[in-house]
């Protein structure tokens, strides 16, 4: 993949390099040291080959054999310091990269944690799993190799160019002058094959989307024999694919022996010119020499230059690309409410205490602490809501749910159902109107609190790798081992999990892969139990287990909801019917409300639902 | 590890080998340059010859362009050889996952096998691409300049036969290290994006039950881990430049230290040493070039391992050969027993026995877990029953080649797919050269020409990915018209009316019943769905409960009865 993403440059710079340099700053003495010995490094390797001509001219030539002892011994310790020196660096920077890198991975993903969900709903897995994944690597890769590459190659450039106009000013004129031909090349090289690479981008995504789409379509294709089909279209995409990576391989790899053969026309011309000038007697013959080994090594550190360049550049925009992230505003939480435990006092007043019934801890003006006892009293009043500006989904919605009470939404698919259930614990802030707890606006509330006083059991599980136990133990970590048992049996999960090889000790791998729907329902379920809230919200709880099973549980069900308030939103109106109140829903409008019995005897919507003439979805 | 690749190799064999023959002309030329400059200097400037100067110096000119052509050449060649190796490789890969059975797709999920056919292939085509170059400059730079000194001083060559050596040693020690010290890094690496993975795709479940804090605690873990292994194998692979500069110096030290006794004795001469220090940086420097190569194949290993295991992953199903056709559809299951791993303790459905007649309608009902799913998955052999056998018309189904086997058996599954495609493109799954009257047909059954009149461009309305601006329902009722295309002579519907209402999902049941000459099967946990049946058998924990009509079971089989009473108060008799 860095192939492809050498060519990206940040957009603005800038801001990139600040955020960049935010890590870099704290380990910048490390770096500083780091700068410092691959500069000795590097003038070890440069000055390593200028004192060949010395050691060769006065001590080998006069045949002064000590004397070339003693050189050999200086050099020795010049290249001990070298070669200590490379063994400082490349160690020092080992630790300092994945230090860094360590730091911006788990920056982001704490700053992640505290995003919006309407933040996930506006980007998918995938570009936010591309963030940890493909711009964490070329991150680490730049400070792995690049960032000592780059000063390296760029000392011994200067190292060079210095020895060069020392040797002589007058024909590193020509090395300036090729110097500025490899640049313009490189510069006109990067533009040109940005184009190929982003056709072969293009390609690449083609034939992976086709991937990606009918390997999990897989059991589809199979059932339909559609195997060959799939396998020439398959055909056709790769081959596109592999012309298109061809030209745009072909390009870069042009790069290299064009600036070699540059570097190469240089040393021809200053071989050529050199030549004359010691005809002349302008220049002396063992200066000639060495200005045209020092010519010879230009080409490498500039090609190597300009290749680490451009991984620095792809590393920038990865840093771009996560520095937007960490720019997203989190959750926004100014709620001082928090939740508290509190006993009844012999005065009759409530007091905090360690255990007890749960209160709201509020902050009166007067400096004094209300204690409001947690009962799960929810109302909504005139609540207007949308995830995009001017759509709103929900439109003026007023309900209320008493302590203990059950409320039921009905209504087609977009209607409105799940996003209630959102607002009541946060997970979305009203437009306008307001959602009082107990009383409370819920925007006074510590998020942390009012979540913790609602369980949400989805339509979709998401199990986590782990066993069963821990999955459960999810809604409560400090429930014990009896705890989680006593809800798996309360969600009917006791006797499915029993039959599992190794029971609660399951281990459950890649998001429950080997469980079925109604099985991973109910483990959810089960952690719901577990965390034991007041209220309840179940959003299409039991949709993939069936009737039967159902049934089994709604007992359970039953004693879960008892004392709780419960929004339940059902895809099944058998699961609805008990209902204290059941509000029918469309277009962001309550359309009906009341219990299932005057629902029926209305013969509205929930009628037409009921009877099977509409269709759930 | 490379042999197993070899096919690939030869399969784009010619550009290899010219890309080869290019790069080693060009690293000739690299070391035939320098010496038409050192007649510059030694013949030319020491004759004051002018005009050989100039001529000597066109030679190089000359020389450097046709070594310009031959990289141009090489850049080429090594691309196309490059992505043809891939392309080959893929399209293996690609054909290996289509040959695949149910059970080796659960083996590896989903993602995991996206990956490995993709990105896993583009970083082995990677390190082919900038490895091939160096692996081929690196020896021939090392084999020419090696002769090259022993011609010119075998003395002086001792020395680096004892340098090289000692480096080949270093490096192999390092990457001895290496090897499974990358292995660890790569699996911490999928720990921890796994960890990353299952955190965004679970994000409301974090919110909601306040885990922001303990995910962090479990990514910390990870990442310290991923760090730490990292942080051990750059360690040992940051060792390769010390090592290298250690025995270069040594070496040049050492060269110039005999070198200036021998010159001091007489047997040697001045520019025989300047020439042997610059063979000396090259011999050593393309081993440096030779082990950046092996670090690099190092590290894609584990790509070119994961890419192995795919294409070694024996394929459980293999048709039979016997040439025969399913006519009838008629079905038998004798004492058969099932699970989906072999390792499992308990079987999924255990001794069952069970007929089917031709041309019968049959439902199947159970509760959550009680193998609907997988009895009738053995039909078209998605998966092989563990023992007893099952038989199609009296052959039993191992018998059948696949592609007859599963051309015969229609079937919707539970978790359905539509791909991206325009609808007709979709439906003509069922049947490629279906015509536009049994599309009609298929559709009229399904009733999908209810919503079909109303899609913008009817039959051919484009589908994005996975069938997104189509209800529950109606990606339901394409399936099953989708299936309808293939007339097939047995026809499974494995719960794929759920999201359907109950009215149209009656005028689909009167749609099926004037298939003739079909067998029918459907899975539902709807009894209104399956009580007209011919027969329904009731299934518990893997094993058949009952087997019988709708007023049978409903006389006397407490299973049934519960859920046609739950599901009687549900609605409104």
């Amino acid at each position: 993949m860095a192939r492809q993403m050498r060519h990206e440059k940040p957009k603005d710079l800038k801001k990139t390099l600040k955020f960049i340099s935010r890590y870099l700053k704290k380990n910048r003495m490390a770096l500083a040291v780091v700068v410092i010995l691959v500069t000795i490094s590097s003038l070890a390797n440069i000055f390593g080959v200028y004192l060949f001509k010395p050691a060769i001219n006065r001590y080998i030539l006069p045949g002064n054999i000590p004397g070339l002892f003693r050189m050999l011994a200086l050099m020795g310790i010049l290249y001990l310091a070298g070669v200590l020196s490379s063994y400082g660096y490349t160690q020092l920077m080992v630790k300092v990269a994945q230090k860094i890198v360590l730091e911006i991975r788990g920056d982001l993903f704490r700053k992640v944690q505290t995003l919006p969900l309407s933040f996930f709903d506006k980007n998918t897995h995938g570009e936010l799993m591309s963030r940890f994944t493909n711009d964490i690597d070329t991150i680490s890769d730049a400070m792995n190799n690049s960032f000592t590459a780059v000063i390296q190659s760029f000392i011994i450039i200067v190292g060079t160019f210095t020895m060069l106009i020392v040797l002589s000013p007058l024909l590193s004129l020509i090395v300036l002058a090729s110097f500025f031909c490899m640049f313009l090349f490189l510069r006109y090289s990067s533009k040109k094959s940005h184009i190929f690479f982003s056709q072969q981008q293009k390609y690449m995504g083609d034939l992976n989307g086709f991937i990606e789409e009918t390997v999990a379509g897989q059991k589809v294709v199979k059932v339909f024999n559609h195997e060959s089909a799939n396998l020439k279209q398959f055909i056709v995409r790769n081959k596109k694919l592999q012309d298109s990576a061809t030209d745009a391989l072909t390009y870069s790899g042009i790069l290299v022996p064009v600036v070699v053969s540059i570097s190469y026309f240089n040393y021809a011309v200053s071989a050529c010119i050199g030549a004359f000038l010691a005809i002349a007697g302008w220049m002396d013959l063992g200066s000639l020499a060495s200005y045209l080994v020092y010519v010879r090594q230009t080409a490498m550190p500039v090609n190597q230059f300009a290749q680490q360049l451009n991984f620095l550049m792809a590393a920038l925009s990865g840093a771009e690309r996560i520095s937007e992230i960490m720019e997203v505003s989190p959750e926004v939480d100014q709620g001082t409410v928090t939740l508290a435990h509190a006993e009844l006092g012999k005065d009759g007043m409530l007091k905090k205490s360690d255990k007890g019934i749960w209160v709201w801890c509020r902050m009166a003006s007067s400096g004094q602490v209300d204690l409001i006892p947690l009962r799960g009293d929810v109302r909504f009043h005139d609540v207007v809501f949308g995830y995009e500006p001017g759509q709103p989904i929900l439109k003026k919605i007023s309900l209320y749910a008493k302590p203990g009470q059950k409320i039921a939404f009905v209504g087609s698919t977009g209607a409105g159902k799940t996003t209630i259930a959102s607002l009541i614990n946060r997970l979305y802030d009203v437009n306008s109107g307001s959602i009082t707890f107990d009383g409370i606006d819920v925007r006074d509330i510590r998020k942390d609190d009012l979540r913790r006083s609602t369980a949400v059991v989805l339509q979709d599980t998401h199990l986590f790798t782990g066993t069963i136990a821990d999955n459960i133990r999810y809604g409560n970590m400090n429930a014990s081992q009896e705890q989680i048992e006593q809800a798996a049996k309360l969600a009917n999960a006791d006797s499915f999990i029993q039959r599992l090889p190794d029971g609660y000790d399951t281990l459950l791998t890649e998001d429950g892969n080997n469980l079925s729907q109604g099985q991973r329902q109910l483990l959810a379920i089960a952690r719901a139990a577990v965390a034991d809230p007041p209220v309840l919200i179940l959003d299409e709880a039991t949709s993939s287990v069936d009737t039967y099973t159902e049934k089994l549980i709604g007992a359970a069900m039953d004693r879960l909801m008892e004392n709780r308030t419960v929004f339940v939103i059902a895809h099944r109106l058998s699961t609805v019917r008990d209902a204290k109140a059941i509000i029918v829903l469309e277009n962001g409008n309550i359309l009906e409300r009341g219990n299932h019995d005057e629902l029926v005897a209305q013969r509205g919507r929930y009628y037409q639902l009921y009877t099977g003439q509409l269709e759930l979805s | 590890m490379l042999k197993r690749f070899r096919k690939y190799f030869i399969k784009t064999k010619k550009d290899f080998i010219i890309s080869t023959v290019c790069v080693s002309f060009e690293a000739t030329f690299e070391l035939i340059i320098p010496m038409i400059m050192a007649s510059i200097i030694d013949v030319g400037v020491a004759q004051r010859n002018k005009s050989y100067i100039l001529q000597r110096s066109f030679l190089m000119i000359f020389c450097s362009m046709i070594s310009l052509v031959l990289g141009l050449f090489y850049a080429r060649f090594a691309a196309r050889a490059g992505q043809r190796f891939g392309a080959a490789l893929r399209e293996d890969e690609y054909r290996k996952v289509q040959s695949f059975s149910f059970s080796n797709l659960d083996h590896f999920n989903t993602p995991s096998l996206i990956t490995r056919l993709t990105s896993d292939i583009t970083i082995l085509q990677n390190t082919i691409c900038n490895g091939l170059r160096p692996m081929v400059r690196g020896p021939i730079m090392m084999i020419m300049a090696l002769s090259m000194s022993i011609l010119m001083s075998p003395q002086l060559a001792i020395v680096f036969l004892i340098a090289m050596p000692i480096l080949g040693i270093c490096l192999f020690l390092i990457f001895r290290k290496i090897g499974p010290l990358y292995g660890k890094m790569q699996k911490a690496l999928d720990k921890l994006n796994s960890v990353v993975q299952e955190n965004l795709i679970a994000i409301r479940t974090v919110k909601s039950f306040v885990r922001g804090k303990n995910e962090n605690q479990k990514f910390e873990n990870v990442n310290g881990a991923f760090c730490n292994s990292s942080e051990q194998a750059f360690h040992y692979a940051s060792l390769n430049l010390p090592c290298f500069q250690f025995v270069m110096y040594a070496t040049i030290l050492c060269i110039l230290w005999f070198g200036g006794n021998l010159i001091h004795i007489g047997s040697m001469k001045v520019g025989a040493l300047t020439g042997f220090l610059s063979y000396v940086l090259q011999i050593l420097n393309s081993l440096m070039m030779i082990s950046n190569v092996f670090l690099m194949l190092s590290r894609s290993t584990t790509s070119a391992n994961r890419i192995l295991e795919v294409l070694d992953e024996p394929v459980d199903i293999v048709g039979g050969t016997e040439q025969v056709k399913v006519e009838h559809g008629s079905i038998d299951f004798d004492h058969v027993s099932f699970k989906y791993r072999k390792t499992a303790k308990r079987d999924v459905l255990s001794d069952i026995c069970l007929h089917i007649d031709a041309g019968q309608t049959v439902g199947i009902i159970g509760g959550t877990g009680a193998a609907k799913s997988s009895l009738v998955q053995l039909i078209p052999r998605l998966y092989d029953v563990g023992s007893g056998s099952l038989k199609i018309d009296g052959h039993d189904v191992r018998e059948y080649p696949v592609a007859y086997l599963r051309d015969a058996v229609g079937m919707v599954l539970q978790k359905n797919t539509l791909f991206s495609g325009t609808i007709r493109e979709n439906l003509k799954w069922g049947n490629p050269e279906a015509t536009q009257e049994e599309l009609d047909w298929a559709c009229r059954t399904a009733c999908v020409d209810e919503f079909l009149s109303r899609m913008p461009e009817g039959y051919d309305t484009d589908l994005s990915q996975g069938g997104v601006n189509l209800s529950g329902g109606q990606k339901q009722r394409l399936c099953i018209a989708r299936a309808l295309l293939k007339h097939p002579k047995i026809l499974i519907l494995d719960d794929s009316t759920s999201a359907v209402d109950t009215a149209t999902e009656a005028r689909i049941r009167a749609g099926l019943a004037q298939l003739r000459g079909t067998t029918i099967l459907i899975i539902s946990q709807r009894i209104n769905s399956i009580e007209h049946a011919d027969r329904i058998i009731v299934l518990e924990d893997g094993k058949i409960n009952e087997v019988g009509t709708h007023d049978i079971l409903l006389a006397h089989n407490r299973i049934y009865r519960d859920i046609y009473e739950i599901q009687k108060e549900g609605a409104i008799a």
